[in-house]
C-alpha cells in the first residue's frame, strides 16, 4: 500500500448508497423524473378533458385569418392576416412601450435621485413630493389620469392645434411627418452606421489616451460632428434621397404621416413617471452609499462637484443602483399590460384579450403571453446583470 | 386588472379540467339543485339587458332569463346570484364553472357554438349592429363613415363585424378597443372616436347614459345578424333542458296568452294547452327534473315573453325599443317557440 493516495486509505470502501454525491443524484434524478412525469400527466389530462369536453385545443389556430383590425402596428397588418401576425402586432406594441418607458423612467429618475440629495432645500424638497406623489398613486388611476387629462381635453381633428401645417395635435394623437426613403438613401444608411463605428473607435482611443497620459480629450463635440457631419455630407452628395410625408386632414381624421396615438403617450407618460419615482429612491440610495469620504477626497484633489459626481461617486452608486434597477425595469415591462384599460393594443389586449375572446382557446393563449412576459424578463435581467459584472468593482 | 382575472380564471379552469374524470350527466344540474341558486354571468351594467336599478336589484331581460330558470327549479324566482363580467371574461368564466349559465347579450355564432364547449340555449333577442354618431357630425349614413375612428369594446362579435363591413365597402377606419363599456362610451363622449358600434339595442341602452343623449344618433344602417342568447356549458344535457325551456316557456305563454296577471285564473281554464303548460294536465315537470307548476312559476313570478320584453326594453322601459324581430311569429316577428306538449 506504498502508493495509496490518502482516499484509498479510507478503511473501507464505501458503500454506493451512503456516497452522499451518489445519493444527491439519485435524488435529483428520481424529483427531475417526478416533476416531469406530473407535468407530462397534467398536460394530458387537460387535454384529454378540454378535448371531451368541446374545448378546441392545440396552436392551429395562429394560422388561421384573425378578421379584426389593430390600432397601431408597427408592421404590415390587415384583417386578413393571421392570429400569429396579431400576436407579433401586440408584442411589438408591448416592447415599443416598454422601450419607450424603460428610456423615460431612467432619464428622470436619475434626475430626481439627484436632485432629490441637492442641498438647495426647495429642489430638494420638490423632487421629495413628486417621489412621494407618483410613488403612492396606483398606477392604473394614473394611467387613467394621464389618458383623460391629455388625450380627452385635446380638441377634435377638424379643430386640430397645428405647428406649420406639418404637425397636428388633436384628440386623435400627435401627427407628424413621416421620411419617406428613395432608392439612394442606401449610402446615408452605410454612413449613419460607419460614423457610428467610427465614434465608438473614437471613445476607445480617447480612454486609452487618457488612461495612459492623463490628457482630456473631449469626444462630445468631435462625436457630433462625425454622427451629424458624415451622413449629412453623404446624404445631400446622393441628392438628397428623402422626402416627408405629411399629414393632412381628409374627411374624420388626418392621412399620411406618422402618427403617436394618445394611448401611447398616456401609457408611456404613467408608466415612466410612476417607475421613475422609484428609480430616483433607487439612484439616491445608491449615491448616499457611496461614504462621503470618498466625495471628500475627490474634492480634496482639486475636482469640481460635477466631475466628482460623475467620476468618483456614480460609478460607485451604479454597483448598487443597478440590481433594484433591473427589477423596476422588470416592473415596467410587466405594468404595461395595463395598456388594455385604456385601448393601447398591446399584447394582453389584443392577443390575451380579443384573440382569445375570438378563439376561446385561453389554455394556450395565457400559456403564451406568460411565457412571452417571463422571457422578456429574462432578456432584460441577463441584459442587467451583464452590465452589472462589466460595472462591478474590479480588483487591479 | 382584466389580465390578472382571465389569467385566474383559466388557471382554475384548466386545475378543474387537470383533475376533473369523465364528464359527468348532470353535473351542473345536480351542482345547481343542491347549492340552491343559479350562479348568472351577467353584463357589468347595460340598461334593459342586465343592469343594477337604484336599488341595487338587478334588472333586463338577461336578468329575468335566469331568474326564471330559478323560479322553474327552486319555485322561486329570487335564488340567483349575479357575476358580472365584461365581454373578454365570459366564456372563461362559464367554462371554468364560476357561473352555471350566461345571458349576457351574447351572440350565438358558429365557433362559440362549436368551439368553446359551450351551448347556446335559445335566442331571447334578435339583434343586429348598428352604428352612433355623434349630432354634430353630420352624418345620415354609414357608408359616408369612410377613415372615421370607432370605439369598441373587446372580445366581441362587433369587433369582427366592423371589419367585415369597412372591408366590404372598401373603406378604411380605426379601431379604438376598450375593456368595458363605460370606457368605450366616455372614450366616445369625448370624441376620441367619431362613432361608437355595437349591437343596436345596446347603442339605444348605451344612449342613454350618455350625459346627453339627445347629442348622439343611431344610424339606420344594421351590418350583421345578432342573435342573443343564454349560453350553457356543454355536457349537461339536463341543465341545457331546463334553460332552453324556460324560455321557450315564456314565449309559449305570451302565445297562449297567459301573463303575470291571469295565471291563476288560467289555471282553470278548458284549453288544453293552457292546461298543459301550465301543468294541470298532460306533460310532467318531472321531464325537466323539476315540479311540473315550473312553467306556471315562471309566468307567475317573471312573466310572458312580452311582458318581460315591455317591462325591460320595450314601452315600459327607458329604451322604448319596439318589437320589431322579436314578436312573436304570428305577429310578424320571428320569436318562435316549440310546442309544450
Ligand atoms: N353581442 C355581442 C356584443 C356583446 C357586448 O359585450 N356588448 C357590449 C356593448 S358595448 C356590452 O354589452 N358591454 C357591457 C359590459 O361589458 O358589461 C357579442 O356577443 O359579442
Amino acid at each position: 500500500m506504498a502508493d495509496a493516495s490518502p482516499e484509498r486509505d479510507s478503511p473501507a470502501k464505501p458503500r454506493l448508497l451512503s456516497d452522499p454525491k451518489f445519493r444527491a443524484l439519485v435524488f435529483q434524478i428520481i424529483a427531475s423524473i417526478t416533476v416531469a412525469a406530473f407535468i407530462f400527466f397534467i398536460v394530458r389530462n387537460t387535454l384529454t378533458n378540454m378535448e371531451s369536453r368541446g374545448i378546441s385545443t392545440g396552436f392551429g389556430f395562429l394560422d388561421r385569418a384573425s378578421g379584426f383590425g389593430i390600432l397601431q402596428s408597427l408592421i404590415e397588418y390587415n384583417e386578413t392576416s393571421t392570429y400569429g401576425r396579431t400576436f407579433l402586432v401586440g408584442l411589438l406594441n408591448t416592447i415599443l412601450v416598454s422601450v419607450l418607458g424603460v428610456f423615460f423612467a431612467t432619464i428622470i429618475g436619475f434626475i430626481m435621485g439627484v436632485l432629490r440629495l441637492s442641498s438647495n432645500w426647495l429642489i430638494s424638497k420638490l423632487a421629495a413630493t413628486y417621489i412621494e406623489i407618483f410613488r403612492n398613486i396606483p398606477l392604473l388611476l394614473q394611467i387613467f389620469f394621464w389618458y383623460y387629462a391629455i388625450g380627452f381635453n385635446l380638441p377634435g381633428p377638424r379643430q386640430a392645434m397645428s405647428v406649420g401645417d406639418s404637425l397636428f395635435l388633436s384628440n386623435r394623437g400627435l401627427y407628424i411627418p413621416a421620411p419617406v426613403f428613395e432608392s439612394g438613401f442606401m449610402a446615408t444608411g452605410l454612413a449613419i452606421i460607419a460614423s457610428i463605428v467610427a465614434v465608438i473607435i473614437l471613445a476607445r482611443w480617447a480612454r486609452k489616451r487618457f488612461e495612459a497620459t492623463g490628457q482630456l480629450f473631449h469626444t462630445v463635440y468631435a462625436s457630433l460632428a462625425i454622427l451629424i457631419g458624415v451622413p449629412a455630407v453623404v446624404f445631400f452628395a446622393t441628392g438628397a434621397p428623402m422626402h416627408l410625408d405629411y399629414p393632412s386632414l381628409q374627411g374624420f381624421n388626418f392621412q399620411g404621416g406618422v402618427a403617436i396615438i394618445p394611448e401611447l403617450f398616456a401609457l408611456v407618460l404613467a408608466l415612466s413617471i410612476y417607475t421613475a419615482a422609484f428609480i430616483a429612491e433607487t439612484v439616491r440610495s445608491g449615491i448616499q452609499a457611496v461614504s462621503h469620504g470618498q466625495t471628500e477626497a475627490a474634492s480634496a484633489l482639486g475636482l469640481r462637484p460635477g466631475w466628482i459626481l460623475r467620476l468618483v461617486v456614480i460609478p460607485q452608486a451604479m454597483r448598487v443602483i443597478i440590481p433594484p434597477l433591473t427589477s423596476q425595469y422588470l416592473n415596467l415591462t410587466k405594468n404595461s399590460s395595463l395598456a388594455a384599460a385604456i385601448g393601447y393594443p398591446d399584447l394582453v389586449a389584443v392577443f390575451a384579450g380579443t384573440t382569445l375572446n375570438q378563439t376561446g382557446q385561453a389554455v394556450e393563449i395565457i400559456a403564451i403571453t406568460m411565457s412571452v412576459y417571463l422571457v422578456l424578463s429574462l432578456i432584460i435581467s441577463i441584459f442587467m446583470n451583464w452590465y452589472n459584472a462589466k460595472m462591478a468593482l474590479r480588483e487591479r | 386588472m382584466n389580465f390578472k382575472r382571465i389569467s385566474v380564471l383559466t388557471a382554475a379552469a384548466t386545475a378543474g379540467l387537470m383533475i376533473a374524470g369523465t364528464v359527468q350527466a348532470g353535473a351542473t344540474f345536480d351542482a345547481v339543485k343542491k347549492k340552491g341558486y343559479v350562479q348568472c354571468g351577467v353584463s357589468t351594467g347595460l340598461p334593459g339587458f342586465s343592469a343594477t336599478d337604484d336599488k341595487g336589484n338587478w334588472k333586463g331581460i338577461d336578468v329575468d332569463a335566469c331568474r326564471a330558470v330559478a323560479a322553474a327549479m327552486f319555485g322561486d324566482a329570487s335564488k340567483v346570484k349575479y357575476t358580472p363580467l365584461n365581454a373578454k371574461e365570459r366564456f372563461t368564466a362559464l367554462q371554468s364553472g364560476e357561473i352555471d349559465m350566461l345571458p349576457r347579450n351574447t351572440t350565438w355564432t358558429f365557433t362559440r357554438d362549436t368551439s368553446l364547449g359551450l351551448n347556446f340555449a335559445g335566442v331571447n333577442y334578435y339583434d343586429g349592429q348598428g352604428f352612433m354618431v355623434s349630432k354634430k357630425l353630420g352624418v345620415k349614413s354609414a357608408k359616408e363613415l369612410s377613415g372615421a375612428s370607432v370605439c369598441i369594446q373587446a372580445g366581441t362579435t362587433t369587433e369582427l363585424n366592423l371589419a367585415d363591413y369597412f372591408r366590404a365597402n372598401k373603406m378604411e377606419y380605426k379601431a379604438i378597443t376598450y375593456d368595458s363599456s363605460d370606457e368605450t362610451v366616455k372614450a366616445f363622449e369625448a370624441g376620441r372616436c367619431d362613432m361608437l358600434t355595437s349591437d343596436q339595442s345596446q347603442l339605444y341602452a348605451l344612449r342613454i347614459k350618455l350625459t346627453d343623449p339627445n347629442s348622439a344618433m343611431v344610424l339606420p344602417e344594421v351590418i350583421s345578424k345578432e342573435p342573443l342568447g343564454p349560453v350553457v356549458r356543454q355536457g349537461d344535457d339536463e341543465w341545457f333542458n331546463l334553460v332552453r325551456w324556460s324560455l321557450f316557456a315564456q314565449i309559449n305563454a305570451e302565445e297562449a296568452g297567459i301573463t303575470m296577471k291571469n295565471v291563476d285564473e288560467m289555471l282553470k281554464s278548458a284549453d288544453p294547452n293552457i292546461r298543459r303548460i301550465l301543468g294541470v294536465e298532460g306533460v310532467k315537470g318531472e321531464f325537466l327534473g323539476v315540479d311540473d307548476k315550473w312553467a306556471y312559476n315562471i309566468v307567475k313570478q317573471v312573466g310572458n315573453y312580452g311582458e318581460m320584453f315591455e317591462r325591460n326594453v320595450g314601452e315600459g322601459s327607458a329604451l322604448k325599443i319596439s318589437r320589431g324581430q322579436n314578436a312573436l311569429w304570428n305577429k310578424g316577428g320571428i320569436q318562435y317557440a316549440p310546442p309544450i306538449r
